[in-house]
């Protein structure tokens, strides 16, 4: 949920597939308009790590590629002419 | 959605799950908790069983606050909300749990009460202020994460000096029943449950962070791996657990890194210790009493606690005896091996609060798994 | 010259359109209520049956089999991003008759109208009605009037029966999905349902959520001309996708599997349903329509739907299976498998 607006000390307009809500913000720390954060009835609880969001989807796309490149390489072997 | 979309990728799910397959040792079981209800509902909803090896085996934990809230604190609930000149606002889950009577929420306003569902704490202000001839009292389940705007909205209460508001508090704390689902007297007591490893809460982690959930780690030797709400996080953190398994590590691990730092979020748990004491001892519904697991109201807000405001009692309540929430609860029964499960006891029909939640393991099971029993 | 006598008056005054309201006497069945007739109905619906002023209309049958609907509408708030309650009302009692593959001919429509409801906005629903029923080729030609006490109805209740002809060689009903069909589906799910939760919640929008209510009368005249072996049709209103596929499921005693990767959703309904803790397959469809055919004639009958402007995003979204136990099953976007079951209750949202 990306915070498109602050709205006031403590409230805030984010956004979701081009919904927009008014929530608080009174529990996140420095809040800016773009960040994300994680939501709970109607409270902004933590903002979202861009860099350590990036490091779960790299760990995330090198997970079951080496299989992937085990298998490939073994099918070739197998389907290689003589 | 960015931040979301990610998370639901088919093509990930497929390598995770071919990495767990490769990786679980056939020569044993994982008999993993996802103590969170949020994740039960994910793992049903998506189907993750699916994509899992025949020895995984998913134990669903009671972190479900409807389920674990007695019936009755939920009796107390309805008299306060059928007492002349109160408004109870209830977050949405509550509103159909059957009480120890055959009552809900939901049919004392039928009959009258009234009884306003909130999506937020701040909606129940709104209603305070909007009516200053009616009682208002804000109905406070859930764990840590519901806690700390529980606190801001009675701190905001009090500085407006709002005089009609006051909260009903049963809020419970996630370590405290970890613990009793490890604890041997309570095993003992209500029946073995083998756990190897947690998944832990994500929400609830953003909050807390991830050192609580260390000293079960330490001293229980089972590993944890805080996980988020999406089928991948879900997927990862199963393939960590069974990684620690394997190696014999028993250590906290964050999957939820872009959420859920070691700390936590210092406002929420600095929110909670100004408005909020330790009870000694509150009773859990499945797992008993527990001590210092719950919170209630300082001293010093006691105008805004419910419970000493309106001098409302507490009175036990067995529910239906032969319910099985309590051992479903601590993951000693599966949905399937209740009585009424599919019977007498149906989402349209709920006698028990696992049935009436969402989150709770006999409504995602009910709602999207029962098909495979009928299959075999 | 003989110039017929102009008619008199029914009334000293007109309605006072703008600001005027509705009262008791309105639906007394005195002149108040004729005026009311007079002034707001008859020209919002404007066809000769209903100028004649019965209390009845007639009119030839056609050969062949009649088929006959009815519906209550009671939908709040009255007016709603896509529509109203009045159009609404046109398009829910058409989409009833259509889908036996019926062309929908005439409509009733009783209106029921709370004491001091604005003539305004009565107006503007009538109006609504009679352009909707204009542009699904049907007429309004007959109707009711009653006015309740303040509180006794929210705002006004309409009910509209409809009425339509059979053309022959068509067997459409819920109960003959066969194993090994096609099911498909006419567009996006859960726009209605959204618009109108989301309006209530007080949600705003980048992009609006508009309702899809729609006449889907010309849709299903282009699919049952093109193929006639169409054996299911159904359009998912309350309970959404999810409740209506287990009717069709028992009425057909069938289970069905489903692709979830294949039903399309917009993503601002996506987005409203995760902020409300909603699930979009529970959520009523108002301009949409399932159809079930024959696995030879799909994409057959996937051309003709996206080639008319109501189907544009028509997909395939699944088959009918053999199954006792008549569960619909939807493999999930990552995979795995899990059933989709009617909703118990009111869509609560959670608070976990």
């Amino acid at each position: 949920m990306k915070i498109v607006a602050l709205t006031g000390p403590d409230t805030a307009k984010v956004s979701l597939g081009g919904i927009v809500k008014e929530v608080s913000i009174a529990l996140i720390d420095d809040p800016k308009v773009g960040d994300y954060v994680v939501l709970h009835v109607g409270y902004a609880l933590a903002k979202i790590d861009e860099v350590e969001a990036e490091r779960t989807l790299v760990l995330l796309a090198a997970e079951g590629a080496d299989a992937i490149a085990e298998f490939s390489a073994a099918a070739e072997a197998v389907l290689a002419p003589p | 959605m960015k931040h979301l979309d990610e998370y639901r990728d088919a093509d990930t799910a497929r390598r995770l799950a071919g990495s767990i397959a490769r990786e679980a040792n056939t020569a044993r079981r994982y008999r993993l908790m996802e103590f969170c209800g949020g994740h039960t509902h994910a793992i049903f909803r998506y189907g993750l069983g699916d994509l899992l090896p025949a020895n995984i085996e998913m134990v669903h934990g009671p972190g479900c606050p409807v389920c674990v809230l007695p019936t009755g604190r939920l009796d107390m609930a309805i008299r306060l909300a059928q007492r002349d000149g109160v408004m109870l606002a209830s977050y949405g889950d509550m509103l159909r749990v059957p009480g120890s009577q055959g009552q809900s929420l939901m049919k004392a306003k039928a009959d009258g009460a009234d009884i306003r569902m909130v999506y937020s704490t701040l909606d129940a202000l709104k209603l305070a202020a909007a009516n200053p001839d009616r009682e208002v009292i804000f109905f406070a389940i859930g764990f840590e994460t519901t806690t700390p705007p529980t606190a801001l909205a009675v701190e905001a209460a009090a500085k407006a000096q709002l005089a009609n508001f006051s909260v009903f508090c049963n809020h419970v704390l996630t370590p405290s029943a970890i613990a009793a689902i490890l604890e041997a007297p309570a095993v003992r007591e209500l029946g073995a449950v083998e756990i190897d490893g947690f998944l832990g809460p994500a929400h609830v982690s953003v909050v807390i962070g991830s050192q609580p959930y260390e000293f079960f780690a330490e001293e229980y030797r089972k590993p944890v791996a805080i996980s988020g709400f999406e089928p991948i996080d879900i997927l990862q953190s199963i393939l960590m657990l069974v990684r620690q398994l394997n190696e014999g590590r028993a250590e906290v691990e964050n999957q939820y890194i872009r959420a859920v730092t070691r700390d936590g979020n210092l406002r929420a748990k600095q929110a909670v210790s100004r408005v909020f004491e330790l009870r000694r001892d509150f009773e859990w519904r499945g797992l008993g009493h527990i001590p210092y697991s719950a919170l209630r109201l300082k001293d010093e807000f006691a105008t805004f606690d419910a419970e000493r405001r309106f001098d409302e009692p507490y009175i036990a309540s067995e529910g239906n005896k032969a319910c099985a929430c309590p051992a479903i609860l601590r993951g000693a029964k599966k949905p399937t091996d209740c009585r009424l499960f599919g019977r007498a006891c149906t989402p349209e029909t709920p006698l028990g609060s696992c049935m009436v939640s969402s989150e709770g393991a006999c409504a995602a099971y009910y709602s999207y798994g029962r098909m495979r029993e009928r299959a075999q | 010259m003989n110039v017929a006598p102009r008619a008199p008056r029914l009334a000293a005054h007109r309605l006072d359109l703008a600001a005027g309201r509705v009262d008791l006497t309105h639906g007394a069945g005195g002149r108040a209520m004729q005026q009311l007739i007079e002034e707001i109905f008859r020209p919002a619906f404007d066809n000769p049956m209903l100028a004649r002023g019965d209390d009845q209309a007639a009119f030839e049958v056609a050969a062949g089999r009649m088929v006959m609907s009815t519906d209550s509408f009671v939908v709040s708030p009255l007016f709603f991003p896509g529509g109203d309650i009045g159009s609404l009302a046109v398009h829910g009692t058409v989409n009833d008759v259509a889908m036996s593959g019926a062309r929908p001919l005439y409509l009733s429509a009783g209106y029921i109208i709370e004491e001091g409801f604005p003539l305004a906005d009565l107006q503007r629903i009538a109006r609504s009605m009679g352009e909707a029923a204009r542009a699904a080729g049907v007429a309004v030609v007959t109707g009711d009037t009653k006015v309740v006490e303040r509180g006794k109805a929210d705002g006004v209740f309409i009910n509209t029966a409809g009425i339509g002809v059979v053309p022959p060689g068509l067997e459409i009903s819920g109960d003959r999905a066969r194993p090994g069909d096609a099911i498909l589906i006419s567009g996006t799910m859960g726009d209605h349902g959204v618009a109108i939760m989301a309006h209530r919640a007080g949600l705003e929008f980048e992009t609006t959520i508009v309702s899809d209510s729609a006449a889907l009368n010309g849709l299903v005249a282009d699919m049952v001309a093109a193929v006639p072996s169409i054996r299911v049709l159904r359009d998912p209103t309350r309970g959404g996708l999810a409740a209506t596929l287990n009717e069709i499921c028992h009425q057909s005693a069938v289970g069905m599997r489903l692709n979830e990767a294949a039903i399309p959703f917009r993503p601002e309904v996506l987005g409203a349903c995760e902020l409300l803790g909603l699930d979009p397959l529970n959520v009523a469809n108002e301009g949409k329509l399932i159809a079930i055919a024959p696995a030879e004639d799909a994409t057959r009958l996937l051309g003709v739907m996206r080639g008319h402007p109501l189907g544009q995003e028509a997909m395939l979204i699944g088959e009918v299976i053999a199954d006792p136990a008549r569960f619909v099953r939807m493999t999930t976007r990552i995979g795995g498998e899990r059933m989709i079951d009617w909703l118990a209750g009111e869509q609560l949202p959670r608070i976990c």
